[in-house]
């Protein structure tokens, strides 16, 4: 029998495939992630990050926290809950959202699934219950965590169809870019979305968490006919980066997490308006977006590439060299692949436009000596990284 | 292509008939809509058969501010406020206490009790005068502040500071947010006197004596007494909300009885018109609620329209009625003893200590009726004869503290409590039951069915400090204009609150013209 108070003998949750993941860690650095055991890396960050880039890398997500909405109001709770018109996201597609508070300050994002109709699961970094139970006043909608009842493994990757077609998974040829299909692996009945967080060709895979090794040993069974790397949180770090995704709480503040006034991002500001729909009819946050859409615009969440290579690290963004401090960097990369310095930095407009001219001014180490350095910006708006092989549909095999 | 008119304000209750008589007399063309088939309200008439009436929900009030009278030429409508009425503490041994504005007389009255009377009277309506610059005009907000605002905070700033003087400042800072049960012991001994100025601080509220904030609960009530003395005079509500009427009649404003509001309507996140219950749609340029905050929020907007944060704060406002009203028709005048028939005409209360307040209170907490309730007391016929036949009468109580959600329901439960009731007030008036020809009992959720009023709350809301000037009825909506455009509230639900003041509505009049009437 085992006693609430006793939970601080198991300070994390044990996911159903951690006991493959253990098998196969050689540097034991574990973190936690909404209270599961996660590994940062399972075993070398670079075979972790190529695998993601040029072969096939699981992860687990099974901590990622997920909610089951259904009810009459489902449709009509959510739109009024995130940002995007969720009326045109039909059965079997996932969407990417983000919902705000009532200042159109940003609470989280997520992906949403429609399962069936007014049948969804909202899956997102944070713990959400108590902002989606607030948002259900006045609605028939049933809103339940589901977080530990479902299993899940991202397979990412060039050669992620080839290793779940490989595995046994059938049917994965026509699933299209946020698609989802119902289908079986080895008899045991798996949902696979062809969603992911590494901007490469990749999938997620669904399944009972009794039926979760099953799962596992299928695709790391083809491991002989490819390359299949179990992944950690920092090989993802990098690879999302890469890929222009953000992550609340480390990139921006998220709004229930925020004190301090303006310390707060809306939409807008973390480079999110496109999934704001201010047409859709009302959702929360609505009017306070209209309102900063009128004016002009005060600071953006901006992709840049700093020239060099040396670590940026923690780093003030400033418009010109021993210009006005204009910014800071919220999360940088060395990115193998494109062989660049790159960075997120919430950078501060000024009358309503970015500073032509960005620098970076950074410290850095080397042979414990520090140094400070500085290094010119070059601002993007399309993600660093997007290889057609992405978006190929049937995509390739490789 | 249906016409667009300036205003349509949703309830005519008498808040709603002081904004509307205000705005048309700007020249706004104004349509009021009133499910029931009378205007007023709480204040409007009631009657049991045809040979029975009464002055209504609301049986005794203060008078309507001399601006309001003025602006909307109540008086030329036949207004009368009333002539003043003492209150009457029962004793069920007859020895009754007398109790009036400045002077307080009875038997077994310690000397001490008799001479603290007017100065303690005295001191707290000079409370009340230092916080009526709150009450006349919109809550100031504490972050981007207006001109209005502004002026309104100087002004209470100069009336605490200077008007009332150091000293009494002190004692003002002092009770303000504290009970009025601690107040009243340090000032009296005598338990009929202490329940019966209790009675005036939680009458309405959730609230005992011993709650938090029932001395701003009574300073509330007290804004009435600057403009007059407590009034029962019957039909004299009748009589507001008949001059009301004509008021806002003659200044070109629609009144439509029997009309039911079941949608505001909005779009791109403004308030456009409203949706009949019979299918119709009328369209205006502005909405202006007089129902329930709740109700307007949840059920006429709803929450798909509304932001989580703001819907959730309505979903908590506080405000669950505990006063019943029992409404008795009589064959003859009941006689209470130790009580000569002269003083029937003012307002008797059964109190008898502040304890038996309490304890009354309790029972409502736990979804019950006390066995022995506050009783308020008055007989409108001794007023006004038209009210009843020939040598009959017609008594009007209040009864608290009746939950809204009483255990096991109000359907088996209701006429045995009211039966407990008159059976209550046959102790202090032997006579009384065999007089009952008939009887009318309306329970908070009769009350709520009846009137509109959310949980049959008279104030639509507790007016507890929390929910009180720039949190009334929420924060977001307290200054009349809501976070849907175009709408705006102008009920009881809004500061100052409850009470036949006509504040709310008039304060709501003069938001929707500062922030562009009908442009």
């Amino acid at each position: 029998m085992t006693f609430h108070h006793e939970h601080f003998r198991q300070p994390f949750l044990r996911s159903p495939f951690i006991e493959r993941i253990e098998a196969l860690s050689s540097t034991e650095n574990w973190t936690g992630w909404n209270t599961y055991k996660v590994p940062r890396v399972v075993d070398k960050l670079t075979s972790e990050y190529f695998a993601v880039r040029s072969g096939c890398a699981v992860m687990d997500l099974t901590p990622m926290e997920k909610y089951r909405i259904s009810g009459n109001d489902a449709a009509a709770y959510l739109d009024r809950l995130v940002t995007r018109d969720i009326s045109t996201l039909k059965p079997g597609r996932v969407t990417y959202i983000v919902w705000c508070n009532d200042d159109g300050k940003v609470i989280d994002d997520g992906t949403l699934f429609q399962l069936a109709n007014n049948d969804y699961r909202l899956c997102a970094q944070h713990h959400q219950l108590d902002w989606l139970l607030m948002s259900a006043s006045g609605f028939d909608v049933q809103i339940r965590t589901e977080t530990s009842d479902v299993a899940a493994l991202a397979v990412q990757g060039p050669t992620s169809y080839s290793v779940l077609t490989a595995a046994g998974i059938a049917g994965l040829d026509g699933l299209k870019p946020f698609g989802i299909a119902n289908l079986r692996c080895d008899g045991i009945a798996v949902t696979v979305s062809r969603t992911g967080f590494t901007g490469d060709l990749g999938y997620e895979v669904w399944v009972e968490p009794q039926h979760a090794l099953t799962i596992w040993d299928a695709i790391f069974g083809v491991q002989g006919q490819y390359d299949v790397v179990a992944m950690g949180l920092d090989a993802l770090e990098m690879v999302r980066i890469e890929a222009g995704f953000i992550m609340p709480g480390f990139d921006f503040n998220t709004a229930d997490a925020t004190v301090r006034n303006g310390h707060d991002r809306s939409p807008y500001e973390i480079g999110l308006g496109w999934v704001v729909n201010l047409d859709k009819g009302h959702f929360t946050g609505r009017k306070a977006l209209l309102a900063e859409k009128a004016r002009p615009i005060q600071r953006r969440l901006t992709k840049i590439v700093v020239d060099g290579n040396k670590p940026v690290g923690e780093a003030f963004i400033y418009a010109g060299k021993n210009g006005k401090q204009i910014g800071e960097v919220r999360c940088t990369i060395w990115s193998p692949v494109l062989k660049a310095n790159l960075a997120l930095a919430d950078i501060e407009y000024v009358n309503g436009k970015l500073s032509p001219k960005l620098w970076a001014r950074f410290d850095y180490q080397r042979e414990l000596k520090w140094h400070t350095a500085w290094a010119e910006c070059h601002s993007q708006t399309k993600p660093f990284y997007t290889p057609d092989h992405r978006s190929a549909t049937p995509p390739g095999r490789f | 292509m249906i016409e667009r008119i300036d205003a349509i304000i949703i309830g005519a209750g008498h808040n709603g008939l002081v904004c509307a008589s205000t705005l048309a007399r700007t020249g706004m063309q104004v349509l009021c809509l009133e499910s029931s088939d009378s205007a007023g309200g709480m204040s409007a008439p009631r009657s049991i058969g045809e040979n029975y009436h009464f002055p209504g929900l609301a049986h005794a009030s203060y008078p309507v501010s001399a601006a309001i009278r003025r602006e909307l030429k109540l008086d030329q409508y036949g207004y009368v406020p009333g002539t003043a009425v003492d209150t009457i503490a029962l004793d069920a041994a007859g020895q009754h206490l007398t109790i009036g504005t400045d002077r307080v007389a009875g038997d077994n009255l310690s000397e001490a009790d008799e001479q603290a009377y007017p100065a303690f009277r005295k001191t707290y309506l000079a409370f009340a005068k230092a916080i009526r610059p709150l009450f006349d005009n919109k809550p100031p907000r504490l972050k981007d502040m207006d001109f209005a605002d502004t002026a309104t905070l100087a002004k209470l700033g100069w009336n605490v500071r200077l008007g009332l003087g150091r000293e009494t400042m002190y004692e003002f800072l002092r009770v303000a947010a504290i009970n009025i049960y601690d107040v009243l012991n340090e000032e009296f001994e005598d338990d009929r006197l202490k329940a019966a100025i209790a009675v005036d601080a939680i009458l309405g509220s959730a609230m005992g004596p011993r709650s938090p904030g029932t001395v701003l609960t009574w300073l509330q009530r007290l804004q009435g007494e600057i403009n007059g003395p407590l009034s029962l005079q019957s039909g004299g509500q009748a009589q507001l909300a008949h001059a009301l009427t004509q008021s806002a009649e003659s200044a070109g404003v629609t009144i439509q009885l029997n009309t039911h509001v079941e949608k505001i309507l909005i779009e791109n996140g403004k308030a456009f018109g409203v949706q009949l219950t019979n299918g119709d749609m009328v369209k205006a340029k502005v909405i202006i609620s007089n129902a329930d905050p709740r109700s307007t929020f949840s059920d006429l907007v709803g929450a798909p329209q509304l932001d989580t944060m703001f819907a959730n704060r309505v979903a908590q406002i506080r405000g669950s009625g505990v006063v019943a009203k029992l409404h008795l028709a009589l064959n003859g005048l009941p006689e209470f003893t130790g009580l000569a028939e002269s003083q029937l005409r003012n307002r008797l209360l059964v109190a008898p200590s502040m304890q038996y307040i309490e304890h009354a209170f309790n029972h409502s907490k736990y979804n019950e009726c006390s066995e022995n309730p506050v009783l308020e007391i008055t007989l409108p016929s001794l007023h006004n004869s038209s009210l009843a036949p020939d040598g009959h009468h017609v008594m009007s109580v209040n009864v608290a503290f009746v939950p809204y959600a009483l255990d096991g329901g109000w359907q088996q439960q209701k006429s045995t409590y009211a039966y407990k009731v008159i059976s209550l007030l046959g102790q202090y008036a032997p006579n009384l039951t065999s007089l009952v020809v008939d009887h009318e009992f309306l329970t908070p959720q009769d009350i709520e069915e009846q009137f509109h009023a959310v949980q049959g709350h008279w104030h639509h809301g507790e007016l507890s400090i929390h929910q009180s000037f720039m949190m009334r009825p929420l924060h977001g909506a307290a200054q009349y204009d809501t976070p849907v455009d175009g709408l705006f509230l102008c009920g009881a639900g809004c500061h100052p609150g409850g009470g036949l003041t006509g504040l709310p509505g008039h304060n709501a009049a003069k938001r929707v013209l500062k922030l562009g009437g009908a442009k």
